[in-house]
């Protein structure tokens, strides 16, 4: 099968109450994307868009940034999920045959709008809507049932929050940098017990595009050091009524997993960074056993063992994860922008050295029923 | 450092950071004064229930029943009822009534205010209810119990209420048994 490379990345810095227009951020990544491939945007084929009309306000939200995209005379679609699905979908419009280079690009202004009143939207309005049920309450049940089964205390999810606002000082585009301690988290105002302010991801702004091309374009545009294969993917969902699912099972992150390490020919130990989905502290613990680098149960024993720290055995989430910044819909998209930096040698402070596979994983409805991850390499 | 970014990371403020006019300045706002446009969307909604959950909803309204469906092929019990099975993807056709009982299997406290979607004043409890005799969880509220003192593992009843009107809410909540 023909080989896709990520050629450019582009990225905002992720603040809150962003200034500039959906449409500002849309050219300022894509402006920044095409620069880092070195084409322009004549080069550009085609464009898939990442964006949610409920975050944007607006219907067809696509439609509205695609002059910003670069997508004015060419093709434009939109997937309305993370940006890892986006990223899926412009591989495979390049692997069709029928399209060349391709943008990805994905906007969020969370500070805009109610996280609390656009995440009750996604539940059932026939049944669960009606309850009140939002991403924080729903998370913090399945932060329960997971720590109840495998018997994790607060003080071990809350170790997750610590790391990834430690790594975030060495990201100048993370927006929650900060020095704290597990006392800090377990003092933070209680959310939604058992989650506290500090097992949470912040609304946050932002904007990412990643810049793809076929191997035989990318051959012509870019030069060894810019391109980052894109060595694996898999995705798979799981139920969507939260009680027909065991919500402790990872069972759909293991397929996509499975999927994706097969297609890349590679096992969870020749990873040598990860960008995992940390939308709550629980969830990194979770994920990291469900994309196997560790037995089930057992995230927070490698956590606190410093496996995942950026001097650990596999660096987790080095770029301070969503615990730092959670552009939702952008943030998965940014986990692959940040690992491409990785495997490009770029990533600065918190470079890891030597990386030469990289694992995104982006989730998609709630408490992650679906999964997406990439394996990227060099 | 910590304190700056604690009163930076208000997830759950943003609106009132959004009233209070307190936002980032960036360089461009130093020449020009950022115009915002405040908004909102309603648009009316009528939602079809469709077959099977209206059937499930009239038994609610009009008997006070709590009903769930099996898979005719692998047996799964489903609360709320299915048109299709989630594993053999076939249709779920017999009905069988639960005695409304039920265990907690997950839940949360809810300390957060959001009066336009939650159902009454935090801190309240949700849980995941494992349903006697079905296969699924049922989502619902936990009450009349201090909301602290809920447990995993702990049995809970339904309450029907006695208004009703064929929605989640004819059941009015759980709560402990006993």
């Amino acid at each position: 099968m023909e080989r896709v490379a990520i050629i450019g990345v582009g990225q905002t810095k992720y603040e809150q109450n962003k200034s500039g227009a959906f449409a500002e951020l849309v050219y300022e990544v894509t402006s920044k994307a095409l620069e880092d491939a070195g084409i322009t945007v004549k080069e550009v084929d085609n464009v898939v868009s990442v964006s949610s009309d409920f975050w944007d306000g607006r219907t067809i939200s696509s439609m509205a940034i695609s002059d910003a995209s670069g997508a004015f005379g060419k093709d434009i679609t939109t997937v309305e999920g993370d940006g890892t699905f986006g990223a899926l979908y412009g591989m495979m419009r390049i692997l069709s045959g029928h399209f060349g280079v391709t943008v990805v690009v994905a906007h969020h202004k969370g500070t805009e709008s109610n996280m609390s009143g656009i995440t009750n939207t996604a539940f059932d309005p026939l049944v669960e809507r009606k309850l009140g049920l939002d991403s924080v309450s729903s998370a913090a049940m399945q932060a329960r049932r997971y720590m109840t089964r495998y018997g994790i205390l607060e003080e071990q999810i809350a170790l997750v929050s610590v790391k990834n606002h430690g790594n975030a000082k060495r990201n100048p585009l993370a927006m929650l940098p900060m020095d704290i301690t597990v006392e800090d988290v377990m003092n933070s105002r209680m959310i939604a017990s058992p989650l506290k302010k500090l097992d949470c991801s912040p609304v946050t702004d932002g904007a990412c595009a990643l810049i793809l091309a076929s191997e035989r374009e990318a051959k012509k545009y870019s030069t060894n050091k810019k391109r980052v294969w894109m060595l694996g993917v898999g995705h798979c969902a799981d139920a969507f009524r939260l009680g027909d699912r065991d919500l402790s099972d990872t069972r759909a992150l293991k397929q996509a997993a499975k999927k994706a390490y097969q297609m890349a020919s590679v096992e969870p130990g020749d990873i040598d960074v990860a960008e995992v989905y940390d939308a709550f502290t629980y969830m990194e613990l979770m994920w990291l056993e469900g994309l196997g680098f560790c037995d089930d149960g057992m995230g927070a024993e490698y956590l606190e063992r410093g496996n995942f720290n950026f001097d650990g055995e596999i660096p987790v989430n080095p770029s301070g994860g969503r615990l730092s910044a959670h552009p939702v819909q952008v943030a998965g998209l940014a986990a692959m922008a940040e690992c491409a930096l990785q495997l490009r040698g770029e990533a600065g402070d918190r470079q890891v050295e030597g990386a030469e596979i990289a694992l995104a994983h982006g989730i998609n409805g709630l408490c992650g029923q679906s999964h997406c991850v990439w394996i990227l390499g060099k | 450092m910590i304190r700056k970014c604690l009163s930076n990371l208000n997830a759950y403020e943003h609106l009132d950071v959004l009233r209070k006019g307190v936002r980032q300045l960036s360089d461009w706002k130093e020449e020009v004064e950022e115009v915002v446009f405040p908004g909102k969307i309603c648009v009316p909604y009528t939602w079809t229930v469709g077959s099977t959950l209206s059937k499930w909803y009239g038994l609610l309204r009009d008997e006070g029943q709590i009903w769930a469906n099996r898979c005719p092929s692998c047996g799964k019990v489903y609360i709320p009822p299915k048109a299709k099975c989630l594993e053999c993807y076939k249709d779920v056709n017999d009905w069988v009534r639960l005695p409304g009982t039920g265990t907690v299997e997950t839940f949360t406290v809810v300390y957060y205010e959001e009066p336009s979607i939650q159902p009454k004043k935090p801190p309240f409890a949700y849980g995941i209810i494992k349903m006697d005799g079905a296969d699924t969880g049922l989502v619902h509220l936990i009450d009349e119990i201090d909301p602290e003192k809920v447990k995993v593992g702990m049995r809970v009843e339904a309450v029907i209420n006695e208004e009703r009107s064929g929605n989640i809410f004819d059941i009015k909540y759980f709560r402990p048994v006993n």
